[in-house]
């Protein structure tokens, strides 16, 4: 998680309720909102028309339309956002629909603060964000509605209640739709009192499962992503960009590409300097057409000579050589319980292992493409992107332009996993646009997307653990030698680099009385960036991996090892991303569901075999079983996989069980084949052909995904589905073959290894 | 000069004979349900049918469907109000998470069904290559499962 929107939460309450605003619409209907400025000063003046902060719009026929602030990049907050506050409106689920909302930022005299509450999809955040807030807004528009009713009526607030979109007064035996109260209710002012919230028993739409709100848009192909914005006079671009890492443009000829009928003008981009923060990634060579077609056929022909760069010596071997070099030093300790050395040697057994984790791709299916239209003093873009104010941030950055007076609109995003909170393609589109003075849509190919990314970091973790007379493990360390997230981030001091990798919080620290950390840094050109739910993709495999290594040197069982060790019932204090607290006895009870489902301890013949892990991501909690095949030759089959999930409360259960499912098989999929290599410091991979994302036929039929809630606050979904998966595969395909991977992806290592 | 059909609709063209009929589609006749995702025929996000079966179009040049009828994702239903039976259970077993692949998917089933009308989970997972990068093929099965009982209901 490299995003945090949310800078401090400071009387949050009170600012909210002192610009909750109400207001007509120009059609008649009633809009709702609470503005949620975070690090707003109260003092700060609120529309008096009231197109700020609105959420809520009811209309003349009592359908209600919800705004849903956060990008929809694939997990479903345009479904469970609105369904929070549908929830205390009390108003049918039928006769909502969504609209997307823009940014919106209020220049402050101190920078700049939320219009609607902090926007942004990254680590898994959205759901809990915006939990108590979007209730709240929800119950505060259902009570100026009952206001509104009861002043009509002539009667106290106390004899009315709701009922799906009406206001009803027994006592009167009288009745009046929310459509009837509107304009009343919106010219209330509002309650200063902060509502009362329903008790969860007493929900009808959240906990409900409820399926996606634009499904019937996106399979009649009329969702639009920013691929599909096509406005008149627009034109159209592409990037040629350097292949080798840092490289730049020394030279090129364009005259071919200048005789393609449609292509209107060829420039050079500068890209970044080596080692300093990125605002677009490569150095290149923009096309410009009145098509895309004609822009790419005119990329085609374009005759660039490229500088090699610094990195022109970087290879995956050379990556691995440096880890291994590293890891006969000394690193950074960033944390460090009891004491590891001394248990170490008291230790009745050692285990040691070392993993390697490559870099990935994002491959979101929409490649990246972004709208823009910079004039003299404002600017519009229309982007898919995970991070809006980013994109504002970036189109600020490269034109000058004063942020207010940029516009930036989302579409649905065919995709994000994290590649999207960087919004240098949106800089890149804004710097065409202001060069060629006209309203543009930058497109990149699958290429462009495969070989300039900010790929989740590589590195390769040594593990060592004591365990004692009594099969406890005493003692833990894990030294990791990675190519941090943080790489040219801003501001990021030398000793800060080791926080996006190794989270000091994780299981198993708090629980190994001696315990230690250690952080070794890879000097790579290869860019990299937030991968889904970063390194706990990375973590998990490892951890869960050698959690199996230790129970099988020991002679205890993987499963009951990870129950002793998960223990109670308890809370431990959590620093990390995404909690507060973490209680380890929840991953046991998903562990016992799955190994439940799995038949766990059933015999099974040779050659076939179970595995379990499990994984504290982001608040939320899962596990997973896998049961295996693994022929003489190594051919792999996976016969079953049990996935289950515990995100507390769950909004959508629905939404929840699809996330599930799709991260178990972006797990698969990432734990199979899927890397990124470098060669003589240049990407090797280019397309599908090469990178390899799963499909249907690798599924397979015993798959089941199972949310099993917990209570309480939600946590978020979008990512607890993956890190798990990796460890329960490997550890199946040991149990089932003796054959334990330690470098993902698994590739061909089983054939070549029996 | 190229002459062809789109959703029951002649379309003219009269750009390079080898431009991808999915440029064709998605810029000149301005249907954007038709996806870009790889450009090489990998990932089926760009499927059409070309005379009722699926096709890539960011490789088949619109040269190459001259005087053909094209059905894209906009027009596999029969009119606006209805929906397709793979569309209905896609809907029902609420498949989409970020939508992206899903005409192409849906594209790509409707011609699986027409050809087995019944089909085991092997025979889907033979049959249906395009890639869903959110994962939603557990969805995706069970409701091409779906559709085929809605098709045979309908008979």
């Amino acid at each position: 998680m490299s995003a945090k929107p949310h800078a401090k939460k400071t009387s949050v309450d009170q600012g909210r309720r002192r610009f909750l605003v109400g207001g007509l619409t120009a059609t008649g209907g009633f809009l709702l909102g609470v503005p949620h400025l975070r690090l707003l000063a109260e003092t700060v003046e609120t529309e008096k028309h009231g197109k700020i902060g609105f959420f809520i719009e009811i209309q003349a026929d009592n359908s209600v339309v919800i705004g849903s602030a956060q990008p929809e990049i694939g997990q479903g907050v345009r479904t469970a956002l609105p369904m929070m506050v549908a929830e205390e409106l009390d108003v049918e689920w039928a006769a909502v629909s969504v609209r997307q909302m823009p940014l919106g930022i209020v220049k402050t005299a101190d920078g700049f603060a939320w219009k609607y509450g902090g926007q942004g999809a990254g680590g898994s955040t959205s759901v809990t964000d915006n939990w108590e807030f979007l209730r709240e807004v929800g119950a505060t528009a259902r009570q100026m509605l009952i206001l509104a009713a009861a002043q009509r009526w002539g009667v106290d607030t106390a004899e009315c209640h709701t009922e799906a979109g009406v206001v009803i007064c027994d006592s009167l035996g009288a009745s009046l739709s929310y459509s009837a109260l509107a304009a009343a209710a919106a010219s209330l002012p509002v309650p200063e009192e902060k509502p009362p919230l329903k008790d969860p028993a007493d929900f009808r739409i959240i906990g409900k499962p409820k399926n996606v709100v634009d499904a019937r848009d996106i399979v009649t192909g009329k969702a639009r992503y920013g691929i599909d914005i096509d406005i008149p006079g627009m034109r159209h671009a592409v990037i040629e960009r350097c292949p080798h890492l840092d490289g730049r443009v020394e030279s090129f000829d364009d005259s071919e590409t200048r005789k393609v009928p449609g292509v209107l003008d060829v420039f050079v981009m500068e890209g970044p300097q080596p080692g300093e923060p990125y605002i677009i990634l490569a150095s290149g060579v923009a096309v410009v057409a009145t098509s895309f077609w004609a822009a790419m056929q005119g990329r085609r022909k374009l005759k660039v000579n490229w500088t090699r760069g610094p990195h022109s010596g970087e290879s995956t071997e050379s990556f691995w050589a440096q880890t291994r070099e590293l890891l006969d030093g000394k690193g950074q300790v960033v944390r460090d319980d009891g004491d590891f050395d001394k248990a170490l040697k008291q230790a009745a057994k050692v285990v040691t292992a070392r993993y390697e984790l490559p870099f990935v791709n994002h491959a979101p299916l929409e490649p990246q493409n972004c709208y823009a239209d910079v004039k003299a003093d404002s600017a519009h873009v229309i982007a898919p992107t995970q991070m809006p104010s980013g994109a504002s941030r970036a189109v600020a950055a490269v034109t000058g332009l004063p942020r207010e007076n940029i516009q930036v609109d989302m579409t649905r995003v065919g995709g994000g996993f994290g590649r999207r909170l960087t919004n240098d393609y949106v800089a890149e589109a804004a710097l065409i646009s202001k060069k060629i003075g006209a309203a543009v849509r930058l497109q990149w190919t699958r290429e462009d997307d495969v070989k300039h990314d900010f790929y989740r970091p590589s590195g390769m973790h040594e593990m060592t653990a004591g365990v004692d007379g009594n099969g406890t493990i005493s003692a833990w360390t894990q030294r990791l030698a990675s190519a941090s997230k943080h790489y040219r981030r801003a501001n990021v001091k030398p000793e800060e680099m080791f926080d996006p990798e190794l989270y000091v919080d994780d299981f198993p620290a708090q629980i190994i009385e001696n315990f230690r950390l250690e952080w070794l840094m890879v000097q790579s050109g290869v860019p990299r960036g937030s991968w889904r739910a970063p390194a706990h993709t990375a973590n998990a495999f490892v951890i869960q991996s050698f959690i199996d290594e230790i129970a099988h040197a020991t002679g205890q069982d993987p499963l009951q090892l990870r129950l002793d060790l998960y223990g109670d019932n308890r809370e431990l204090p959590y620093t990390n991303h995404g909690a507060t607290v973490f209680n380890p006895w929840r991953l046991s009870r998903l562990l016992k569901h799955v190994a439940e489902r799995i038949n766990y301890s059933s015999d099974r013949p040779q050659g076939r075999a179970v595995g379990i892990a499990s994984h504290f991501t982001f608040g939320g909690y899962a596990a997973h079983a896998v049961e295996v095949t693994v022929g003489d030759a190594g051919e792999l089959t996976i016969e079953r996989i049990i996935a289950a999930v515990d995100c507390g409360l769950a909004v959508n259960p629905r939404g929840v069980e699809a996330q599930l499912q799709g991260g178990t098989i972006d797990g698969l999929s990432t734990a199979l084949n899927l890397e990124i290599t470098v060669r003589d410091g240049q990407i090797e991979q280019s397309n599908f052909n090469n990178y390899r994302l799963l499909r249907m036929a690798k599924i397979p039929s015993l798959f089941e995904a199972h949310v099993l809630p917990y209570g309480g606050q939600p946590t978020g979904m979008g990512e607890m589905g993956i890190p798990s998966l990796a460890p329960a595969l490997t550890n199946a395909i040991f149990n089932a073959s003796g054959v334990r991977i330690r470098k993902l992806p698994i590739g061909d290592q089983l054939k070549k290894a029996t | 000069m190229i002459s062809f059909k789109v959703n029951n609709e002649v379309v003219t063209f009269d750009g390079a004979d080898n431009t991808p009929l999915l440029w064709v589609i998605r810029d000149h006749v301005k249907l954007k349900g038709t996806k870009f995702g790889c450009g090489i025929g990998q990932c089926g996000a760009c499927m059409v049918h070309v005379d009722g079966r699926a096709r890539k179009a960011c490789i088949t040049k619109v040269s190459k469907v001259a005087g053909r009828d094209v059905t894209t994702i906009e027009g596999l239903a029969s009119s606006e109000d209805t929906l397709h039976p793979v569309q209905q259970a896609w809907i029902e077993e609420d498949v989409p998470q970020c939508g992206y692949c899903q005409a192409g998917q849906i594209m790509a089933a409707v011609d699986l069904l027409q050809q087995i009308p019944k089909p085991s989970d092997a025979e889907i997972g033979q049959n249906m290559s395009n890639i869903c990068r959110c994962g939603t093929y557990v969805r995706i099965r069970k409701a091409i499962h779906r559709a085929s009982e809605l098709i045979a209901e309908a008979k």
